[in-house]
């Protein structure tokens, strides 16, 4: 629960935190809310050798209006966006994702954007990005590029970001008016989704996986069967189609495919409900 | 003899919040890692990551190279310091086997965990970077995790034993009687029951500091523990330092549940490296290292049968344990499944009985007391299996019970294991615990409900427990080999000014004794609470006590304090008798003053009377200065307090989920000093009893390594997992002290975990379920769902 030594600078400005980045190369990271990496490093299991803060740069906390979309500072607390009207009205799903996430302690520390770029399978508001068609903005020291939700998670805790770059706004469309569900199966509150899904319908229905393979992904056989006219139920059974779900303490493959299943049916039955 | 809240005068029975609580709270309260010592040096372990393996070398020297390491040691290095091994108290049988167990393994590690080296260090961090530079080879050897594998000797935790069992320990009063029993008998029913692991997870994990005087050699103890004077003659032993030259402090302690009734190497080992090194040494243990380096509870396989007549009234009960010991025996190992196997017949006025106990050693972190310490695995068994049997004879669980209870005409009552029971009210309590938990209501809606086919069923588990507290008649422990006796010790003084000095062998770390025993000795003085200070866990302030475990403090130390008040009301009189000129026996004493019988105005204060005695300027003839008196109280038996749990569980078939609907708790633990007090307790103990039934398993794989060293891993439920508790209580005083009181500081836990499973069982019995092991998973009761509906 000691970890070892390292630098820490904390950045005044996106450009001073890529420029660290620049010099440091792969030993540096980046600390936002910090509950992902510093659980790690006190058991030893990262030892980064340059810590870069975050937290000093207070304009990338927001929430607002950018034309359809719904626009998040990547050091948004998870707490603030439960709590913000704009976030509730524009992406309930997004907001309520938000307020299930860990305990009160942790949404007061926890970061959209640092959630995001650890790129936890387990995590929540991947997926929930997923199922909005979230595009997330990231700068580094060639520039800005946008990248959508569905391209960022590449692997297990790998994403799309380079060493260089850092996360600094997402997007989500608006969707108000859609039927929209957040299914979370833990054993206790404050524990990460055995499995959850997520799920946004508007005309067509996207529908995403928490804790169901090595990154957060879309359940793509049963969004299929519903566009090809699938009943929930029918749809519902084909959540864990060509997926290999993990094995761990609280759960066998076998039994998350169960729960996707289940998950998924009272995920488009709340859906349905809604709209 | 039962009473439900029968009033009570005086400052008994009131619901007084713990004087305790304002430091705790606003971060007041000073624990081991709080107190800091200028020029203090830091340990850090070197521990095993194989579970079993010969140690080929062991280099501390690149320890060295790091900056602020001071010192560092092998197990070989120390090898010569030692006075003794770690103690084991209770040798239970004359041929119980026991490993060799130092404060730092020297040629061979046993489990995962297991220190072989240790960095002293200017900083922590200092010390965890030497410890991380320690070259360490090791030679595997088999690993033995498996419970059963270990039993039959398939691979040894111990070569050197050449077998794994450490003892094999029988309670077989009239083996004939119970082949008789089970030969005529109409019903018989078995059960398997696997007590998991448990973690004890105390809110503040283990730490010591030792502070020596290098030119008095004197040395300071300050440890989290619950046992500051057991640990001061334990430290003498394995040390060889005198005793006289030790002072044991526990200061703020957070929470123990067993897991700190023990004398551990990193005490052992601070105290040896602060006289080797003439500075202050202190070791605070990280969470994964408790995980891991901290005793665990439970560990137990259970065979339980019953055999019962027609009607199901139970003729004969027996059992046979296996018992993990783990790698080592500590303090009180061997001594746990003793603990409960008196209890295996549970409330049930049971003729036969029989049970034999086979310990053995794993490559796993020694096992040793935790929260109810044999007697929880006890009325596990016995409380499933009662289930089970009402199951066969076609009666609903209560009935089963109330068809086998022990009258309360019974008592005293000798049970077929030796034991005589207090006092007990059973059905009383069961009747309350129904009546609060609206049974025949709950029950109808179980019915609608599987009716229906809903989503959502309902169980309803119920189960009555007794335990026995109040450790221990000394001459009932050496009956059992345990090598120290059972007393505990309280001085009362009545200071100059009338205030009252207490002073307690109780060790508390999170009971609440101040607020309790201010008020056993504000209730007889006649006085308010806030004139008592209570003086505990420093052994140069309270030199004698056995200190706190076994739900024992109230009903042995709770009941010294009041005989040793009476004491000094006694002396008290005498001079108030000699300054009022009148006979003793013509004194009353009450609210604080002595007045003439007849003519009350002829008084005199407490108050008054103390100055008197500390001026000792007119005392009766031949009587010392000063009020003071204590008492040194042996409990003439154990006390057996007694409840009914009712527990509805609520169960998502889809997914298996178990949500708690609600829990009625009714416990019976004689009269009450504090009801608050005692609710606090019930809270916390169905909170560990849900615990074990539903979240938390030490879960290792098969070459021992743990797989649930973090909070996240290890699932502790929190207050969001659990319903509101209902409390209530039935009032059976206890007959053997001054009291009438019982303890209750286990009662939870034990009632809870049957209660918990009997409610899960109940929800699938339609599914044919009869057993689903501990933690009920949603996995395995999705499986079991899955199994049941195959045709």
């Amino acid at each position: 629960m000691i970890p070892a030594s390292f630098d820490y600078e904390r950045a005044r400005s996106v450009e001073a935190a890529i420029r660290l980045l620049t010099e440091r190369g792969e030993e540096a990271k980046l600390l936002a809310g910090g509950h992902s990496l510093l659980p790690l490093m006190r058991l030893r299991m990262a030892t980064p050798g340059l810590l870069v803060d975050l937290g000093g740069i207070r304009e990338l906390s927001y929430v607002r209006r950018s034309g359809d979309d719904l626009a998040i500072g990547a050091l948004t607390r998870h707490c603030d966006l439960a709590a913000n009207e704009l976030a509730r009205a524009d992406s309930p799903l997004l907001a309520h994702v938000a307020g299930q996430i860990g305990d009160p302690q942790v949404r007061h520390r926890g970061t959209i954007g640092g959630s995001l770029a650890h790129g936890d399978p387990a995590s929540d508001l991947p997926a929930a990005c997923l199922a909005l068609g979230a595009s997330f903005l990231v700068a580094g020291s060639a520039g800005e590029r946008r990248i959508p939700a569905d391209e960022f998670f590449r692997g297990f805790l790998e994403t799309a970001l380079r060493p260089d770059e850092v996360l600094v706004e997402i997007s989500v469309p608006r969707h108000a008016e859609a039927g929209w569900s957040f299914q979370k199966f833990t054993r206790r509150a404050q524990d990460w989704a055995i499995v959850g899904v997520a799920a946004v319908s508007d005309g067509s229905t996207r529908i995403s996986l928490v804790n169901m393979g090595s990154t957060p992904l879309r359940a793509t056989a049963a969004e299929e069967a519903l566009a090809g006219g699938a009943s929930a139920e029918e749809a519902a059974a084909r959540a864990a189609d060509g997926l290999e779900p993990p094995s761990d303490l609280n759960a066998s493959p076998e039994y998350r495919r169960h729960l996707a299943s289940v998950l998924t049916r009272r995920a488009l039955e709340e859906c349905a409900a809604v709209t | 003899m039962t009473a439900t809240e029968a009033p009570r005068k005086g400052v008994l029975g009131q619901r007084l919040v713990r004087r305790e609580d304002p430091e705790l709270l606003t971060g007041e309260a000073r624990f081991v890692a709080d107190l800091k010592v200028s020029g203090t040096l830091h340990l850090a372990l070197v521990r095993s990551p194989m579970a079993h393996a010969r140690l080929a070398s062991v280099d501390v020297s690149p320890a060295l190279e790091v900056p602020g390491v001071v010192a560092a040691y092998s197990g070989a290095d120390l090898e010569g310091e030692w006075a003794g091994p770690l103690p084991c108290a209770w040798p239970v049988t004359d041929d119980m086997r026991q490993p060799a167990h130092l404060p730092l393994a020297a040629r061979e590690v046993c489990y995962v965990g297991d220190a072989v080296a240790v960095v002293v260090a200017e900083s922590e961090y200092a010390a965890r970077d030497g410890a991380e530079a320690v070259l360490v080879d090791y030679d595997p050897l088999p690993v033995v995790v498996d419970l059963e594998e270990a039993a039959a000797d398939r691979a040894l935790a111990h070569e050197e034993l050449g077998t794994n069992t450490s003892y094999v320990w029988e309670l077989k009063p009239d083996e004939a009687a119970v082949e008789a029993a089970f030969a005529s008998a109409a019903h018989v029913v078995s059960g398997r029951y696997v007590q998991q692991r448990l973690i004890p997870s105390a809110m503040e994990p283990r730490g010591v500091l030792v502070v020596p005087q290098p030119f008095g050699g004197e040395f300071t103890v300050y440890s989290a523990t619950q046992i500051p004077h057991i640990l001061k003659v334990m430290l003498a032993v394995t040390t060889g330092i005198s005793e006289t030259s030790l002072r044991v402090i526990a200061p703020s302690v957070g929470g123990g549940f067993g897991s700190k009734l023990n004398v551990y190497a990193e005490e052992v080992l601070a105290l040896t490296l602060a006289r080797m090194l003439k500075r202050p040494v202190r070791w605070i243990e990280t969470r994964s290292e408790a995980t891991q380096a901290t005793i665990q509870g439970r560990g137990q396989i259970q065979e339980i049968e019953l055999a019962a007549d027609e009607r199901g009234r139970i003729q004969a009960v027996r059992v046979r344990l296996l018992a993990d010991m783990g790698a080592y025996l500590q303090l009180v190992t061997p001594g746990v499944p003793l603990l409960g196997a008196f209890l295996y017949s549970g409330v049930y006025d049971v003729p036969a009985y029989s049970l034999s106990c086979r310990s053995v050693f794993t490559n796993l972190t020694p096992t040793d007391a935790y929260r109810g310490a044999g007697r929880p695995e006890a009325t596990y068994a016995i409380e499933r299996a009662v289930d089970l049997l009402a199951r066969r004879v076609g009666v609903d669980p209560a009935e089963i019970r109330r068809r086998n209870y022990i009258r309360p005409e019974q008592f005293p009552y000798s049970s077929v294991a030796g034991l005589v029971y207090d006092s007990g009210a059973y059905e009383a309590a069961l009747d309350k615990a129904l009546q609060l938990a609206g049974y025949e209501e709950l029950r109808a809606e179980q019915a609608r409900r599987r009716e229906a086919g809903e989503r959502h069923q309902l169980g309803i588990g119920v189960s009555s427990y007794m335990e026995m507290c109040g450790l221990a008649p000394s001459r009932v422990l050496a009956s059992l080999n345990y090598s120290a006796g059972g007393w505990e010790a309280a001085t009362v003084r009545i200071l100059p000014t009338g205030k009252v000095q207490v002073v307690t062998g109780t060790a508390p770390h999170g009971q609440g004794h101040e607020t309790s025993w201010s008020m056993i000795a504000a209730d007889r003085l006649g006085i308010s609470p806030d004139d008592v200070e209570v003086l505990h866990s420093d052994t140069a302030i309270a030199p004698y006590g056995l200190d706190t475990y076994g739900s024992r403090s109230l009903s042995v130390g709770g009941v010294a304090v009041a005989i040793a008040t009476d004491r000094v009301i006694d002396k008290a009189r005498q001079i108030a008798a000699h300054q009022l000129e009148i006979a003793p026996e013509d004194l009353d004493y009450g609210g604080g003053e002595f007045r003439a019988k007849g003519s009350p105005e002829r008084s005199m204060a407490l108050g008054a009377v103390a100055f008197e005695a500390f001026t000792a300027h007119d005392l009766p003839e031949g009587l010392e200065p000063n009020l003071e008196a204590s008492s040194h109280f042996d409990p003439p038996n154990f006390t057996f307090p007694f409840g009914t749990h009712v527990c509805v569980v609520e169960i998502d078939t889809e997914t298996g989920g178990v949500g708690l609907a609600s829990y009625v708790a009714v416990d019976d633990c004689g009269n009450q000093v504090n009801p608050l007090i005692v609710e606090g307790q019930v809270h916390g103990g169905i909170t560990q009893g849900i615990a074990q039934a539903l979240f938390e398993k030490a879960s290792y794989d098969d070459q021992g390594n743990l797989l649930t060293s973090t909070f996240m891993d290890y699932l502790v439920p929190a207050a969001s997992e659990l319903p509101s508790f209902v409390t209530g209580s039935t009032v059976t005083p206890s007959p053997t002290n001054v009291l009438g009181v019982k303890g209750v500081g286990e009662a939870g836990t034990i009632g809870s975990a049957p209660a918990v499973i009997n409610a899960v069982v109940d929800a699938l019995s339609t599914y044919g379920v009869e057993d689903i092991e501990m933690p009920a998973t949603p996995e395995r009761v999705w499986r079991a769902i899955e199994q049941g509906r195959r045709p």
